[in-house]
């Protein structure tokens, strides 16, 4: 971890502390009712349930042998120890005692090789299947013990088994029903509507603050907001508009909080097309490109500037915002010398939701200036996966990534954005295979300027991850790494 | 059939929308296999057609549940929707549309007529967010949205979450159907047989009511029956902006996602009901008019 990670943390643990602090008291057995845009699909994170399950279920329904808190670090879970061996291929796992499923079965080794199995199976439909692909084998000496082999060291093994939910290996069919070892269990839950979670009683840690959370889910975010402002939810999750912050701020009925976010606003080149494979112009483009303006018209004071893909929660974050940074002059130089003195004209796909179509039209304008004319090509969210993701039919377009630690992206070639820098290829590689924690950020902090330096793609800004409450709630995630969204510490004034 | 085909030549494969960004070809593949959508058309076409002969309306693509199912438990949300705006609109526009009609030479017969021009002109979800801001945010009477979950057993929370949602159909429904009931009022008021009742020695009221009516209700009836199902296949934009887990807001995330299932038993349930509707306003119709009774047989 960096100094800046660090002071980060004690920021945000700063931040968290004097609600902590000031919280009177709070009603044991509250009801806590969570506004949000995400609601699941089915009940099961290897059945293409969308985000809205990791929101709702992980480390409150499901755990995982580690947790990835909301400050960014990873902690041990469901396992009591764990040692890997001193060539780092082989882990072995010691379960924590005393675990049981909601179904009162203990938690046992075998129920963990079927749940890290589930994950990486055929059939799996994981975003995450990739990461856990260097295991090899998973061994059960006893009930207590898992001894997982690699084919290639990976310094990630316990953030990526952050995210593997362990389910009892009873339980076959999870799309409707579950059985995991979290602090609630799944109470009503009406699909289209909402999905309750009651505490469970015979949770093996600490007991919720809370009696029950009740996810309350819409379509539309004005609908939500409408929700907070009549006291139907207690909480939204993330702010989609910030023209609806200004009902809750200034408004001592409501908390407004900015966490760290870790979703990317991106034009993304396809960087194996003319005239993007040209280093130059994606520079130049880089630099004709207002991004203060840009953030601040789309959300006022809110959201960060970035220089690369590495938001600051990740551990290879450095400021490389001056690194191509607004400059029409130099850009239009940039575009000479790399043969286009007259400018060029390009197709941007972009998606049909908000901020693309208006990113799209702000670049236009601004590419304009340096004689460079943008087609913007509306498409849908199923049409980008189509056409950009899988076929990579496309020659710029825009994107919103989410996930937390994806610099890893850029070291494949065959991503749809196409950027290959052999050199990137290898520092990713060999960061997944350091031996320790500070090599493998040494490696990415590399790689990280690196891509900066050849503007792989646009890096606009930063979404910024803002949580409204009502006054009299407490003690929730801010940050909302990976859409997660632990409630057990959540408290309700009488 | 046709429904059947042209959901299918939509851009986008349902095996796509099911796995996020990452999938790879394999997956895929899987995805494919799951969904059928590998198979040639003609397959996935004579399979749905056996299914529905057994009133199976298959699995949900995505969530996996069962369709008729789910459609169980939205229709329980958009059934009432639609009844109560249908009640609210019948009681704004009879009354009021006589009453524009009879009074059509004074002030308020006029100011009706145009106030319900102004209805028919508004968007529906513009009513539902006027309202929204009225009743829940300014004065905090209604809840602005949302249904319990646990549903109807909750009946106090689902009625008064179903207030603002039909009020908003009722006053959008009840301004067209008005300025029916006025010109059938108005076409009535000047017919033979309501001046032979009033020159036998009925009075105004008494005449309208037991000859007038009737005959004025023949056409509002079948424009009732058009408006209804409208409404129903209209729920979508006002579940939209109530959040109500309807029928309308299925249909809108399963198109989304390509989940044919989920799309093809919607819109065949909603068929089924539109042509219900058609059929009982006709039945309707004959029983107020005899004349279409006798017709009937005639051409029989």
């Amino acid at each position: 971890m960096t100094t800046k990670t660090l002071l980060l943390a004690a920021l945000l643990a700063g931040v968290a502390l004097p609600s902590a602090a000031f919280a009177q008291s709070y009603d044991p057995n509250a009801s806590i009712r969570i506004g949000s845009l995400y609601e699941p699909q089915n009940l099961d994170n290897t059945a293409g349930a969308g985000q809205g399950i990791n929101e709702a279920f992980n480390g409150n329904v499901y755990e995982a042998l580690f947790q990835l808190t909301d400050a960014g670090s990873v902690e041990p879970k469901l396992v009591e120890s764990y040692k890997a061996s001193d060539d780092g291929l082989t882990y072995t796992f010691t379960l924590k005692d005393g675990v049981t499923f909601h179904s009162g079965d203990p938690l046992t080794s075998a129920d963990v090789k079927y749940s890290i199995e589930r994950v990486t199976a055929e059939t799996s439909k994981s975003s995450r299947k990739k990461s856990l692909s260097t295991i090899t084998g998973i061994e059960t000496p006893d009930d207590k013990t898992v001894v997982i082999t690699l084919s290639a060291r990976s310094i990630s093994l316990p953030y990526n088994l952050s995210y593997v939910w362990i389910v009892n290996d009873a339980a076959s069919d999870i799309t409707a029903t579950e059985d995991g070892t979290g602090p609630y269990t799944l109470g009503e839950w009406r699909r289209g509507s909402a999905l309750a979670l009651e505490r469970f009683d015979g949770y093996w840690g600490a007991a919720p603050t809370n009696g029950e959370v009740v996810y309350t889910y819409f379509t539309d975010a004005t609908a939500l907001n409408n929700a907070l402002l009549t006291n139907a939810v207690d909480i939204i999750t993330s702010v989609q508009s910030p023209d609806s912050l200004a009902q809750f701020t200034g408004n001592s009925a409501y908390t407004v909080t900015e966490g760290a976010s870790t979703t990317k606003e991106l034009l993304a080149y396809n960087d194996r097309v003319a005239p993007f494979d040209n280093v130059k112009v994606r520079k130049a483009l880089a630099r004709a490109t207002d991004k203060a303006r840009l953030l601040n018209s789309i959300w006022g004071d809110y959201g960060t500037l970035i220089g690369s893909f590495v938001p600051p929660t990740d551990p290879w974050y450095v400021d490389l915002t001056s690194v191509d940074a607004y400059d029409v002059d130099s850009a239009k130089a940039l575009l000479a010398e790399a043969g286009y003195p007259d400018g060029f004209e390009f197709t941007l796909d972009t998606p049909d939701y908000d901020p693309h179509p208006i990113v799209a039209q702000f670049l236009q304008s601004e590419y304009a200036k340096i004689g460079v004319k943008v087609n913007i090509n509306i498409i849908t969210a199923n049409e980008w996966y189509t056409k950009v993701y899988q076929a990579h039919d496309f020659q710029a377009t825009l994107q919103e990534h989410v996930n937390h630690r994806d610099i890893v992206f850029y070291g494949n070639p065959d991503f749809y954005w196409g950027y290959n820098n052999p050199d990137v290829v290898k520092l990713i590689a060999d960061a997944e295979a350091a031996g320790s924690q500070a090599e493998q950020v040494e490696k990415l902090t590399e790689a990280n300027k690196i891509i900066a330096e050849d503007a792989a793609s646009n890096w606009l800004y930063l979404y910024p991850q803002i949580v409204v409450s009502a006054a009299n709630v407490t003690g929730y995630p801010i940050n909302g790494l990976n859409s997660q969204f632990f409630a057990y510490g959540i408290q309700k004034s009488e | 059939m046709v429904l059947f085909v042209r959901l299918r030549l939509l851009p986008g494969d349902p095996a796509n929308a099911l796995l996020g960004v990452g999938a790879t070809e394999q997956q895929i593949a899987a995805a494919r296999a799951q969904v059928g959508s590998d198979q040639p058309l003609y397959v996935q076409f004579v399979s749905f057609i056996g299914n529905l002969a057994r009133l199976d309306l298959g699995t949900s693509f995505v969530s996996r549940a069962s369709v008729l199912g789910e459609i169980g438990s939205r229709m329980s949300v958009t059934l009432p929707l639609t009844f109560f705006g249908f009640v609210v609109a019948l009681v704004l526009a009879i009354p009021l549309g006589i009453l524009a009609a009879v009074r059509s030479n004074k002030w308020y017969g006029a100011a009706i007529s145009v106030i319900s021009q102004l209805g028919i002109a508004i968007p529906v979800f513009w009513v539902g967010i006027l309202l929204v801001t009225l009743f829940s945010i300014n004065l905090r009477w209604l809840p602005s949205g949302g249904f319990p979950l646990k549903g109807w057993a909750n009946f106090g929370e689902a009625i008064t979450g179903m207030i603002l949602p039909s009020l908003t159909i009722g006053l959008v429904m009840g301004a067209s159907l008005l300025r029916y009931v006025r010109a059938a009022t108005l076409d009535v008021l000047g017919s033979d047989f309501l001046r032979t009742a009033r020159a036998l020695g009925a009075s105004f009221p008494e005449a309208l009511i037991r000859h007038g009516v009737r005959n004025g209700a023949v056409p509002v009836i079948s424009i009732l029956g058009i408006e209804l199902a409208s409404t129903f296949l209209g729920a979508v934009v006002i579940e939209r902006v109530f959040s109500l887990p309807g029928l309308g807001s299925m249909l809108l995330l399963a198109i989304q996602q390509r989940d044919y299932p989920n799309v093809q038993g919607v819109l065949f349930i909603s068929t089924l009901l539109v042509l219900l509707i058609g059929f009982a306003a006709d039945i309707a119709q004959r029983l107020i008019d005899p004349r279409l009774r006798s017709r009937g047989r005639a051409f029989a």
